[in-house]
């Protein structure tokens, strides 16, 4: 093999075949048959654990036997009911720490109901006919705006319209769908799903998406609250927690959610450049996203880094497992200490082992080198405050709402990645924009 | 053709019982002729076919016959008189009391009744072109009812032939959904000396006739039953009619909470369609617990718990009955004596 100057990153390191395969549906779709054999599995519980984990309370038990009575289309208007982002929550959500922690068969035998692959069959059958199974409340003559097409935002906006209200979403990016679309990893939402859901959703009517539009000197809160009645603030996060290790601006050293993006958006993933050797920092979703991909795209060594135990990991043993099988290693207890680099490039990494005393993360002492040729930072993003013009209060960085979700200002609400108190799911900002959404609704019409 | 082969299978198998199942229209000299030809076979015995409701019936046989129990006499009649076979006979379940044509075919002579024959059904309506499935250009019929629903039926019909004073000892083949060896054993255990599988084989095949097989030795084993008679009949004598239950009798359902896996479908049961006697939550936190005070004992949390024993039913033989306040008492009493039956009353008037 020939030697190759500097860091070993490149494109092109799979077959077309490879690409296509190490990308496809993480859990291929349930067919008819496999959707009745499943939803017989249901007991059909009274006020049924799945449905009480779930953040957006689907009558799980409900659709599962609509789905076994032959009436999938029926099941997707019960799970719509509750999450009109059903669709995506069904491949995303992590079932095993939600819903599918919670079945009881899963006492009973260690075996759940497959809850989320027939969500995603319900929703999946519903979809293809293109029909919304609602029709919007008689015009109120309300206008709304939201910022941000992302779960919240999209949620908000899609139970906003229901009720009659009109609503404009302001939304950052080139494209609707936050982190559906350039966050979540490839392979849990294939073939363009998120814009396809995006679609279905705004299908309603009433609902005016405007990309490329971030709140700004151009487009200030100040200026939405007079233009509309009501503002509901959906923006996700945008800044990304740094290390606080030297030389971490090097080359060669990323941001996990940004090449996650890129990768989403590539048309081409061939034409992707991935590092030999990846050690990823972190131990959220976001990093096992980062590693998983880096190993399909054809990466020889992944690691990512935890500063602490495997119990402490946000990332479910679910997703460590999925990471561990597609060859990524997860090394605990260590944190890194600095980059090591090479006139501007990264080239490795040294790390501490830590421990815990009384409660307190330290370094051991103990140093170790790992080399590296790409580096990705997968430690939690942060709210970015500036835009809000420093109307609105704040709660831990983070937009402080109460259980309605108004924010401190009269007429804003909250809700998602950038409202306090969440949980950083999909299936959270739903809800909350939901919530947002009857909120806003009873606000705007009193008297109904 | 058929009597061909059945005279092959008895020659090739010349240790096993071969049966001949029979359906002739009601007249003599048919019946005659066929009971010739089937003695030519050398099988073991006949069963005349008393109970087929589709088919055989409209044509004047089959159910035809068996609804009608002076036919059922005359023709078994006719058979015994035909033949030195021994004669089972079929019955419907398609009549008000199975007691009647068990009766008749006893007084004809027969050697013994198999019941009970298929159940008149629609099994289905195809709702996009509203006619009953399977569909025949458009149409559909009832058809013959079978399989595991039918079993409980079965039992039964086959445990009031037992107990009748004027059927009690006729032998009885028993045939209904038997599809493992604890239901052949439950029909044993109501009398029967042979059981009849079809529609478990149709859905299986043969070899489940193994399991049932190798599943009633282990059992007899445990038991230490050394041959049928030996449990053949036990269950008879436990069948009563309702007015005889004893009314002292208090049990009271009860959940082990160590089984439990907290599915909530005996509170859904009891709340919704039975006596509101369970409760959803225990200082706030969910599960399952049975209230004496409403408890009646009527079994249906036991029949929707999931669980294999998790929901028992336990008796109270002393102190008082939390539902009704009144002590319980352990003398036998029932219906026929109770106070509540307006029939007692005027007894004691």
């Amino acid at each position: 093999m020939a030697k190759v100057a500097g860091p070993d990153i490149r494109a092109k390191r799979l077959s077309a075949k490879d690409y296509a395969a190490n990308f496809a549906d993480l859990h291929p779709p349930l067919d008819q048959h496999e959707a009745l054999v499943e939803s017989d599995r249901c007991y059909f519980c009274y006020d049924a654990p799945c449905q009480r984990a779930c953040p957006t309370g689907i009558d799980i038990p409900m659709f599962i036997r609509e789905i076994n009575a032959g009436n999938p289309k029926g099941a997707a208007k019960t799970i719509y009911d509750e999450n009109i982002l059903g669709g995506m929550c069904a491949r995303v959500c992590p079932t095993e720490t939600l819903c599918e922690e919670a079945c009881v068969r899963e006492a009973a035998e260690g075996q759940p109901v497959k809850i989320g692959q027939l969500q995603r069959y319900a929703t999946d059958t519903l979809m293809a006919t293109g029909k919304q199974p609602y029709i919007r409340a008689a015009s109120t003559g309300k206008r709304i705006a939201v910022v941000g097409a992302g779960p919240a935002g999209l949620a908000c906006a899609h139970r906003l319209s229901f009720h009659g209200h009109d609503v404009t979403i302001f939304e950052a990016k080139k494209k609707p769908g936050g982190l559906n679309e350039f966050g979540i990893a490839s392979y849990k939402t294939v073939n363009g799903f998120a814009q396809k859901e995006v679609d279905y959703i705004i299908s309603i009517g009433g609902i005016t998406i405007k990309n490329g539009k971030p709140l700004s000197k151009n487009l200030t809160l100040d200026q939405l609250r007079n233009d509309y009645d009501a503002v509901f603030l959906g923006m996700g996060l945008q800044g990304v927690n740094a290390l606080g290790a030297k030389h971490e601006d090097a080359d060669g050293v990323d941001d996990a959610v940004d090449y996650i993006s890129d990768l989403r958006q590539a048309n081409d993933l061939s034409k992707l450049k991935v590092g030999r050797r990846i050690v990823v920092i972190g131990g959220g979703m976001t990093a096992i996203d980062v590693a998983v991909q880096s190993k399909l795209l054809g990466a020889e060594d992944v690691t990512i880094l935890y500063r602490r135990g495997q119990h402490q990991m946000k990332a479910s043993a679910y997703e460590r497992e999925l990471a561990q099988t597609r060859g990524v290693k997860i090394k605990h207890w260590v944190m890194p200490k600095k980059v090591i680099a090479k006139n501007g490039t990264a080239t490795g990494l040294e790390c501490e082992y830590t421990e815990e005393k009384k409660g307190k993360l330290t370094g051991t002492g103990e140093t170790f080198k790992l080399e590296a040729d790409m580096i990705f930072k997968a430690i939690g993003q942060t709210f970015i405050a500036t835009p809000l013009g420093g109307l609105i209060e704040l709660d831990h960085g983070r937009i402080k709402i109460d259980a309605d979700h108004r924010t401190s200002l009269k007429g804003v609400w909250a809700g998602g990645d950038c409202a306090a108190g969440g949980q950083d799911l999909t299936v959270a900002a739903v809800e909350d924009g939901k919530r947002a959404a009857e909120s806003i609704h009873s606000f705007l019409t009193p008297d109904t | 053709m058929n009597l061909r082969e059945i005279k092959k299978v008895k020659r090739e198998w010349p240790d096993r019982a071969m049966v001949v199942s029979l359906m002739v229209p009601c007249e003599e000299e048919p019946w005659k002729k066929i009971l010739k030809e089937v003695e030519d076979t050398e099988a073991d015995g006949v069963e005349l076919n008393f109970g087929c409701p589709h088919g055989m019936s409209e044509r004047g046989m089959g159910s035809a016959v068996g609804q009608v129990p002076e036919y059922i006499e005359m023709v078994a009649r006719w058979c015994k008189q035909h033949t030195r076979m021994p004669v089972i006979v079929k019955l419907t379940p398609n009549i008000t009391d199975i007691r009647r044509p068990a009766n008749a075919a006893k007084q004809g002579g027969a050697d013994a009744v198999s019941l009970i024959n298929t159940i008149n059904s629609i099994t289905a309506i195809d709702l996009d072109n509203f006619a009953p499935q399977p569909t025949i250009d458009g149409k559909g019929s009832h058809g013959g009812y079978c399989g595991p629903a039918v079993r409980p039926i079965a039992l039964s019909m086959v445990s009031e032939i037992a107990r009748d004073k004027d059927t009690r000892g006729l032998p009885i083949s028993g045939i209904g959904g038997i599809a493992t060896w604890r239901d052949a054993a439950e029909f044993i255990a109501l009398s029967c000396g042979t059981v009849q599988v079809c529609t478990a084989a149709m859905a299986y095949g043969f070899r489940i006739v193994q399991e049932m097989a190798s599943g009633l030795s282990n059992w007899m084993n445990e038991k230490g039953y050394r041959t049928i008679d030996d449990f053949r009949g036990l269950a008879v004598p436990n069948v009563t009619d309702w007015q005889y239950l004893n009314l002292n009798y208090v049990t009271k359902a009860r959940i082990d909470q160590d089984l439990c896996i907290k599915c909530g479908r005996c509170y859904a049961a009891c709340e919704d369609t039975s006596h509101q006697a369970i409760s959803a939550t225990k200082n706030g936190r969910r599960h399952f617990e049975v209230i004496d005070e409403e408890c009646v004992a009527c079994n249906l949390c036991v029949n929707v718990c999931p669980v294999d024993g998790c929901i028992t039913m336990e008796r109270l033989t002393a102190g008082t009955d939390p539902r009704t306040g009144k002590d319980i008492n352990p003398a036998y009493a029932n219906w026929t004596t109770h106070p509540n039956n307006p029939m007692s009353l005027k007894a004691a008037e």
